[in-house]
C-alpha cells in the first residue's frame, strides 16, 4: 500500500501546485498551500513504514508549522484586505517589477 | 478488503483535491478541503498512523479550517461567485509546470519505492508495544524533545504575530 500512497500524494501535491498557479483569490491559493503540506505529510507517513516512526513525528511538526502559518497568513489576508477592500492577488501589484 | 478501502479513500481524496481547485466559491474550496484532509486521515489509519489521524481530524479538518471559514466570513467572502482563474498565457503555464512536476514525482515514486521491501513491521510493532500515542510520544520526548520546545516558540511567535497583524491599530 505504500507505492499507491506516495502516487496519491504526488497527485495531491500537483493538484495543490496546479491550483496555487492558476487561482486568483489569496484564500484559495492558501488552502492551496495546505493541500500541498497535507501531500507530502502523506508521504512521510507511507515512508514511515519502511524508514521507521521518525517519518510520523516530522509529521507531527509539519502540522504545528502549518498551524502557526495559517494563523499568521490569514492575519496577513486580513491586513491586505483592509487596505485593498479585496483578496484577488492580481491587485497587489506593489511588489512587482 | 483493505485495498478498496483505500482506494475510496484515495478517490475521496482526490476529488476534494480537484475541488478546492475548481470550486466556484471559497466556502465550497473549502468544504472540498475538509473532505479531502478527512479522507487523508482514513489513509492515515490503514497506514498505522492512528495518533495522526486523530490529529489530522482536530487540528486541521477541525480548527484550521474553522480559522478559514471564520476568516471567509469576516471579509464577506462566501458570495465571491465570478471565475477567477487566470486564462491564457498563465493558464498554459500552470498546465505544463504541473506536468512536469507530476512527471518528475511520478517517475521518482514508481521507479524506485517498489524495490524498497514492505518493511512495517517497525512501526506495528512499536504501535502493539506501546500504544498509538506511545509510540510516537516516547522518541517525541526523549530524542527530539528540544525540536518539540522550540515549536512551543514558534506557536508562541505566531499567536503574538497574528494579533498584531489582524490588529486595526497598534
Amino acid at each position: 500500500m505504500i507505492t499507491p500512497a506516495l502516487v496519491l500524494s504526488a497527485f495531491l501535491f500537483v493538484i495543490g501546485a496546479f491550483g496555487v498557479l492558476v487561482r486568483r483569490n489569496a484564500i484559495i491559493i492558501f488552502l492551496c498551500i495546505e493541500l500541498m503540506l497535507n501531500a507530502v505529510n502523506l508521504t512521510f507517513v507511507a515512508l514511515s513504514r519502511v524508514v521507521g516512526i521518525e517519518g510520523q513525528l516530522f509529521v507531527f511538526f509539519v502540522m504545528t508549522v502549518a498551524a502557526a502559518e495559517a494563523a499568521v497568513g490569514l492575519a496577513i489576508i486580513i491586513s491586505i484586505f483592509r487596505h485593498y477592500e479585496t483578496v484577488n492577488v492580481d491587485n497587489f501589484n506593489l511588489l512587482k517589477w | 478488503m483493505i485495498d478498496i478501502i483505500f482506494y475510496v479513500f484515495a478517490a475521496l481524496a482526490l476529488g476534494g483535491a480537484l475541488g478546492v481547485v475548481a470550486g466556484r466559491s471559497p466556502v465550497a474550496s473549502l468544504l472540498f478541503m475538509v473532505l479531502c484532509l478527512g479522507s487523508v486521515a482514513g489513509i492515515y489509519v490503514l497506514l498505522e498512523a492512528h495518533f495522526l489521524a486523530a490529529v489530522q481530524l482536530i487540528v486541521y479538518a477541525g480548527a484550521i479550517m474553522v480559522l478559514f471559514l471564520f476568516v471567509i466570513m469576516l471579509l464577506n467572502l462566501g458570495h465571491d461567485y465570478h471565475p477567477d482563474l487566470k486564462a491564457g498565457f498563465w493558464s498554459a503555464v500552470s498546465f505544463a509546470v504541473a506536468g512536469a512536476l507530476f512527471g518528475f514525482l511520478g517517475r521518482q515514486l514508481w521507479g524506485t519505492w517498489p524495490m524498497v521491501p514492505e518493511g512495517g513491521d517497525s512501526v506495528a510493532a512499536l504501535v502493539a508495544q506501546y500504544g498509538a500515542v506511545g509510540a510516537i510520544a516516547r522518541p517525541l520526548y526523549t530524542e527530539w524533545v528540544v525540536p518539540f520546545e522550540i515549536t512551543g516558540i514558534l506557536l508562541l511567535v505566531a499567536i503574538v504575530g497574528a494579533m498584531a497583524l489582524a490588529k486595526r491599530r497598534v
